[in-house]
């Protein structure tokens, strides 16, 4: 108690420059933000003087207006939230399942197709492109929801992910339900799947944010018309309102509003995300 | 019940639960799809693009066999060692960052109340859309009213047209790169640092070490096997750069997209712009090269300095 008591003194002191030093960099991460709420409220002719005001002479909503009356926001967000779903569920069933396999059931040629995996996780995801980009085209699916998730579907990282939560968890469970008649589908299903929750979280946020945030693969697919997701629309809109300063802050912020709600929810899955696996993109 | 007692034994080599011979047909049947999805939109593209580095591919009609003319004439591309210079200068800016990561992840393990906030804002640009990451820098960097001028008129500095001005471009790109990468890192690096057991601290602090000392004898070695994967995964990432080039560049006057185009902006561009798919499968090869080069080379400089206990 009294040595506690006794180190608070200095201690109270280095707080203090703690704080001043990692808010001074903290406000460095947030001023964008800030600065882009700002010029929502403003009007093009006040973003555009010289110099510029830092606080809105008004809160005019005309932005936010002109950005609703012209992008069919709802539309891409839509697309941008189906193309998530279907991959992020898609891939974890697909990767879980082939992972269960890589992990538990022998069969042969399994390293073989195992490193097969691995290589294809070494490989920069521009290598792909141009044959997933033909095969796409070939079966006419250019400019639809699914372009947009079919190869996220697949992917060695998830694989290679769940394989690794399936290694680390004991027999005992699968015996068990192998006695009591359960066939290996059930067994995967029903006990090992529940266990690897934890992965199975990481893996979705990882994946989701891959999907909501990419531009390449959408604009390869689906450059125009109703099937843009968010970024692609939200990427044509500067070449629409080139200098309407506040009607382009105004869609970056709404754009950008659903996966920051969904990560200031979901705080503790992100991090533990990022930190269990590792990745980024 | 009996089924699976007797079948056991068939197959004693079996590891891990002892899986019998018809599970065979179950492991095919779990495998299937990952497989078949790896091999049609993994392994194929990935040839594809090999081959199609070798060939002369017309937006219409049959590719013809070049042998290495693509590369030949890559080498000789101006356009392609500028967008190699760009996307090294990038990524050594970018790289800056993670010593920032290094010293902000430590000063947040020290802090108690307070901690989650700091993580959710360096956090926030790591889910923001790339796309309006691009769009926000894009002006506060403008020449004209641009949030960074109006701070630097405050102080008397003379403001510049910090992306429409090819000489500044990619520096402005990099800052932009360090800010966006910055959550991740601290994340990982975060949990590099709750591995580190605390009386290494305490002992060293009865032998008289301060904070300081502690930092470069303690946390820093042992801290090292996060900062190389921190160092690689950031390296790997930004050789690919490309969204912020697509979005910060668009419409600024030809100059500045000229000189300031990534690798895989201009790979981009050849094979889904300009349709020249022979050339931009040439680049993307020539990208994997130089990735695979530059992760190669880290884990040879790895021995000299990351520590594994």
């Amino acid at each position: 108690m009294t040595d506690s008591t006794a180190r608070r003194g200095p201690r109270r002191a280095t707080r203090w420059h703690l704080h001043l030093i990692l808010g001074a960099a903290a406000a460095f991460m947030v001023v964008p933000f800030v600065w882009q709420l700002l010029t929502v409220f403003k009007s093009t002719a006040e973003v555009t003087r010289i110099p510029p005001t830092i606080l809105p002479q008004g809160y005019s909503l005309h932005s936010f207006e002109t950005f609703f009356a012209t992008v069919p926001f709802w539309s891409m967000f839509a697309v941008s939230t189906g193309a998530l779903v279907l991959r992020v569920g898609g891939q974890i069933i697909i990767a879980a399942l082939a992972g269960y396999a890589f992990a538990r059931i022998p069969f042969r040629g399994r390293g073989l197709l195992h490193g097969l995996f691995l290589a294809m996780l070494m490989v920069p995801s521009q290598l792909f492109l141009i044959g997933q980009y033909g095969l796409i085209r070939d079966l006419k699916l250019l400019d639809t929801l699914p372009a947009l998730a079919i190869p996220g579907l697949f992917s060695a990282f998830g694989v290679f992910l769940m394989r690794q939560a399936f290694l680390s968890m004991p027999n005992d469970y699968e015996e068990a339900a192998r006695l009591d008649g359960a066939n290996p589908f059930q067994v995967f299903w029903h006990i090992m799947l529940p266990m690897a929750k934890p992965t199975v979280a990481a893996l979705a946020v990882l994946t989701g944010l891959y999907s909501w945030n990419d531009l390449l693969w959408p604009l390869i697919v689906s450059p125009a018309g109703e099937n843009r997701p968010l970024s692609v629309g939200l990427a044509g809109l500067q070449g629409q309102f080139g200098t309407d300063y506040p009607t382009l802050m105004a869609g970056a912020f709404v754009c950008s509003i659903p996966l920051i709600t969904v990560f200031l929810v979901l705080q503790r899955q992100f991090f533990a995300g990022i930190a269990g696996s590792g990745i980024k993109g | 019940m009996t089924s699976s007692a007797t079948k056991l034994p068939r197959r004693p080599s079996g590891r891990r639960g002892g899986v019998s011979a018809p599970n065979g047909w179950w492991a095919l049947a779990f495998i299937a799809p990952a497989t078949i999805g790896l091999l049609l939109l993994y392994v194929w593209p990935f040839l594809r693009t090999v081959i199609d580095s070798f060939q002369d591919v017309p937006a219409f009609g049959p590719a013809t066999w070049v042998g290495t003319d693509n590369y030949t004439a890559l080498l000789h591309d101006p356009d392609f060692w500028k967008a190699f210079g760009n996307s090294a200068l990038y990524t050594a800016i970018v790289l800056l960052g993670v010593p920032v990561a290094i010293a902000l992840a430590a000063l947040i393990e020290q802090v108690g109340r307070g901690r989650a906030l700091y993580r959710v804002l360096f956090f926030l640009p790591v889910v923001t859309l790339p796309v309006a990451i691009g769009m926000v820098w894009r002006f506060i960097y403008n020449g004209d009213f641009g949030l960074l001028n109006t701070v630097l008129s405050w102080f008397g500095v003379d403001g510049q047209f910090w992306v429409a001005d090819p000489r500044f471009t990619i520096y402005a790109f990099g800052v932009v790169g360090i800010w966006m990468g910055l959550g991740i890192n601290l994340i990982i690096l975060g949990a590099g640092l709750q591995a580190i057991p605390k009386a290494l601290y305490e002992a060293s602090a009865l032998d008289g070490a301060g904070r300081v000392r502690q930092f470069f004898r303690i946390t820093v070695p042992l801290l090292s096997p996060s900062i190389f994967f921190v160092t690689v995964l950031t390296v790997i990432g930004a050789l690919q750069m490309f969204d912020l080039n697509f979005i910060m560049l668009r419409g600024v006057n030809n100059t500045a997209l000229a000189d300031s185009k990534t690798i895989v902006y201009l790979f981009y561009e050849k094979a889904f712009v300009q349709f020249h798919q022979g050339y931009g499968a040439a680049i993307a090869v020539v990208l994997l090269l130089v990735i695979m080069i530059a992760t190669a080379l880290q884990f040879r400089l790895q021995r000299s300095w990351v520590f594994y206990d």
